[in-house]
């Protein structure tokens, strides 16, 4: 029928195209969820630290992001940053619009969003790392940066890795809004092979499909990662 | 550009476009309840080939991006003709229906996951202690399981309708006049960007505010049970 | 059949499988009304399951139980499992016996009166008022009649549990069944279910108990049966079995 040979097309026209799209999407995700997981660990870290001012920061830009649009993220970062890189340009002499490429805006409003949520998993797996290794690392006497690197964040990593597997999936679908900015990632492929060939279903559904590979593909990752990490630990409540 | 005029009418515009993100989000939410209802009990159905459908149905709907979803549901059955002559156009030519559509199918896969794992949570015990009562399976159900799955569900339920909300942002993508629409057409006819972003991004954040605090009431009220007493 | 009658409860050749594993190998008895019977033995022995194949919690791959006379009708599906032929008459029988979990299983979203009223008025269609007042007598009776307003995680493992008894007892149950109804107690807290279970014995109810407490079945049974990986190895009243068994594993029982 018409659109099964549309698909065909796939392979001789935008199957190329689609599927740099769907690099770009794991690159954009990718450099988002490190983002996220700088302002996130950084936001953990002011939570735990007992001082209520940066606890209370940290909130607030927890509970900010989580009331607040992802598009609408994306549209703020895309065009702030924008006019902020404009604003500074013309301090410097250069004239007209300069934008902000959209990777880098993608990436930040992605990462920006992903800490919010991701704070919330390294607090919780920080607090899951028994006291007593803790206590025991001190006993031994590891200064405290040893003592970080050896003890804290591998077991911290571990307790986080189901989690940030979460939200890695949602920094995939979140880096779908991206397209609007005109970066070619997936999502903005599968639109500009749709409106050259007229064939929309055909190419949103294997752009879909594409998602969905990256997803299971995803999901084995994190899998095998946590296996691996957990290897040796005692099992909770099975 | 800053002239409390300025923001005032923004405003107004804005709350006005409300109504269309609400309508949008609230049937979404309660077509996506009853869908999800359906999708869960065919996951613990027990039989096979209906386990299977669900769990396709959940990876699909929760794997794909929900701009993707709705651009296959807007753009891209409507490039059939044969869909254009079908029963179905009246539906779907409105943007309106194929968008709440969308939303639905896409929160229907997240609700039943919920639905899931609170009926899952019910403790065996009490299940057992109804059937000895000589409980059927339908008063079983309501009496007992429903409303323990219920409370279980509740902090769950409430983050999905509030990601609703918030994703009903992307129906100003297919057409619709929603905050997010009418904030960048502001924009764009104004080019005041961050007035009418700002504006709008209360509007959203006030809306989610509110929707958690009446979770947090409805749990409360639900939860006599949970809540510590002086014995 | 001329066997059940005038029995409360009999059971006749039940067998029960878990996958390879037969936990119940024949297991017969009678109970008299007003007869209470305790059922010991070591773990595995089979006599949870015996008590669950009563009320159908398990379904039992062979034998005949009949409650009051009446017999709970079973048929062979095709690929040869046994299952309850009538749910309604299973629900009804159900609803004839009251059993007692060692998990309580309270129903946690409601109040311990609701709890009590809720099989009394939806599952046997009794008036509301008339159940909520013989709910609070009940509570009155096991002593927790000011808790009747109090939601189950706000009272402790002894009072949680003479609920639970009350709750079974508010069914007007023909037999009650007792599954290790203590064995999830503090040792502090035995005492007092302990003693709401003997002085319904001490009235003449129909009472099945599975227990570890050897010291109450042998001072409040009228008879007790030594179940051993699914057979029942001894059974009489307890002066008779606990000073000469004939069994040398109720001995070692015992002993221990």
């Amino acid at each position: 029928m018409d659109w099964l040979t549309a698909l065909g097309f796939g392979e001789r026209g935008w199957g190329p195209a689609l599927l740099q799209g769907a690099v770009m999407t794991l690159l954009v995700s990718g450099a988002g969820l490190a983002i996220g997981a700088a302002l996130g660990s950084l936001v953990a870290w002011a939570k735990l630290s007992g001082v209520r001012v940066a606890g209370a920061v940290g909130e607030g830009y927890a509970a900010l992001f989580r009331g607040l649009p992802e598009l609408l993220v994306v549209y703020f970062v895309y065009f702030g940053s924008s006019a902020l890189l404009t604003a500074t340009a013309h301090l410097l002499g250069v004239e007209g619009f300069v934008g902000v490429p959209g990777f880098a805006a993608g990436a930040l409003a992605v990462g920006v969003i992903s800490g919010s949520y991701q704070a919330e998993v390294f607090r919780g797996a920080f607090l899951a790392v028994a006291r007593g290794e803790l206590e025991a690392a001190r006993a031994v006497g590891m200064g405290r940066w040893l003592m970080f690197r050896r003890v804290i964040a591998p077991q911290v990593l571990r307790f986080a890795i189901p989690g940030l597997g979460n939200l890695w999936q949602v920094a995939l679908k979140d880096s779908s809004l991206i397209s609007v900015t005109g970066l070619t990632e997936l999502m903005r492929a599968s639109q500009l092979a749709s409106n050259s060939t007229h064939k929309p279903f055909a190419y949103y559904v294997a752009g879909g499909a594409l998602y969905l590979l990256l997803t299971a593909f995803s999901d084995r990752v994190f899998d095998f990662a946590e296996r691996r990490a957990t290897r040796g630990m005692r099992r909770e409540a099975t | 550009m800053m002239s409390l005029d300025f923001i005032l009418a923004t405003f107004l515009r804005l709350m006005a476009a409300l109504q269309v993100t609400l309508s949008v989000w609230a049937l979404s939410v309660l077509i996506g309840a009853f869908i999800g209802g359906g999708v869960a009990w065919m996951r613990l159905s027990g039989v096979k080939p209906l386990e299977w459908f669900a769990r396709a149905y959940v990876f699909v709907f929760r794997g794909a991006p929900l701009l993707v979803q709705l651009f296959v549901v807007y753009y891209g059955l409507s490039s059939f003709p044969a869909v254009r002559a079908s029963v179905f156009w009246p539906f779907l030519r409105d943007a309106f229906n194929c968008a709440t559509l969308s939303c639905a199918l896409c929160t229907a896969a997240y609700q039943s996951e919920i639905f899931r794992g609170a009926l899952a949570g019910v403790p065996p015990g009490q299940v057992e202690a109804a059937r000895a009562c000589g409980m059927s399976s339908f008063l079983l159900f309501r009496r007992v399981t429903f409303p323990i799955a219920l409370r279980q569900a509740l902090p769950a339920y409430s983050t999905e309708v509030i990601s609703m909300v918030k994703a009903t942002a992307l129906v100003s993508l297919v057409t619709l006049w929603d905050v997010m629409s009418v904030a960048l057409k502001i924009r764009n006819d104004t080019l005041v960007t961050y007035t009418p972003l700002l504006i709008a991004g209360a509007i959203y954040f006030v809306v989610n505010y509110v929707i958690a605090r009446i979770f947090i009431f409805i749990e409360q009220w639900l939860s006599p049970h949970l809540r510590s007493r002086s014995v | 059949m001329p066997e059940s009658e005038g029995y409360a409860l009999t059971v006749e050749g039940l067998h029960k499988r878990f996958g390879s594993l037969e936990v119940l190998k024949g297991v017969s008895l009678q109970a008299r009304e007003g007869d209470v019977i305790s059922i010991l033995g070591s773990s595995g022995s089979g006599k949870s399951t015996l008590l669950r194949c009563i009320n159908l919690l398990e379904t039992p791959d062979e034998g005949v139980v009949t409650v009051a006379g009446e017999t709970i009708l079973m048929r062979k599906t095709r690929d040869g499992r046994s299952l309850p032929a009538d749910r309604r008459q299973v629900d009804r029988i159900r609803s004839e016996l009251g059993m007692v979990f060692q998990n309580f299983n309270l129903w946690s979203h409601m109040t311990i009166l609701e709890n009590l009223i809720e099989a009394p008025i939806h599952v046997q269609k009794r008036p509301r008022a008339e159940s909520v007042q013989e709910a609070r007598a009940l509570l009155d009776k096991v002593g927790i009649g000011d808790k009747a307003n109090y939601y189950p995680t706000h009272l402790s493992g002894g009072q949680q549990q003479r609920a639970a008894i009350a709750r079974a007892l508010a069914m007007r149950p023909k037999v009650m069944l007792f599954d290790e109804p203590t064995s999830a107690l503090d040792p502090e807290l035995v005492g007092e279910v302990l003693r709401v279970m003997r002085s319904l014995a001490d009235e003449g109810r129909t009472m099945l108990i599975v227990t570890h407490e050897m010291g109450f079945a042998r001072d409040v049974s009228d008879r007790i049966i030594f179940l051993h990986q699914g057979l029942v190895e001894d059974e009489g009243p307890p002066a008779e079995l606990f000073s000469n068994s004939k069994s040398e594993r109720f001995r070692q029982f015992i002993a221990t």
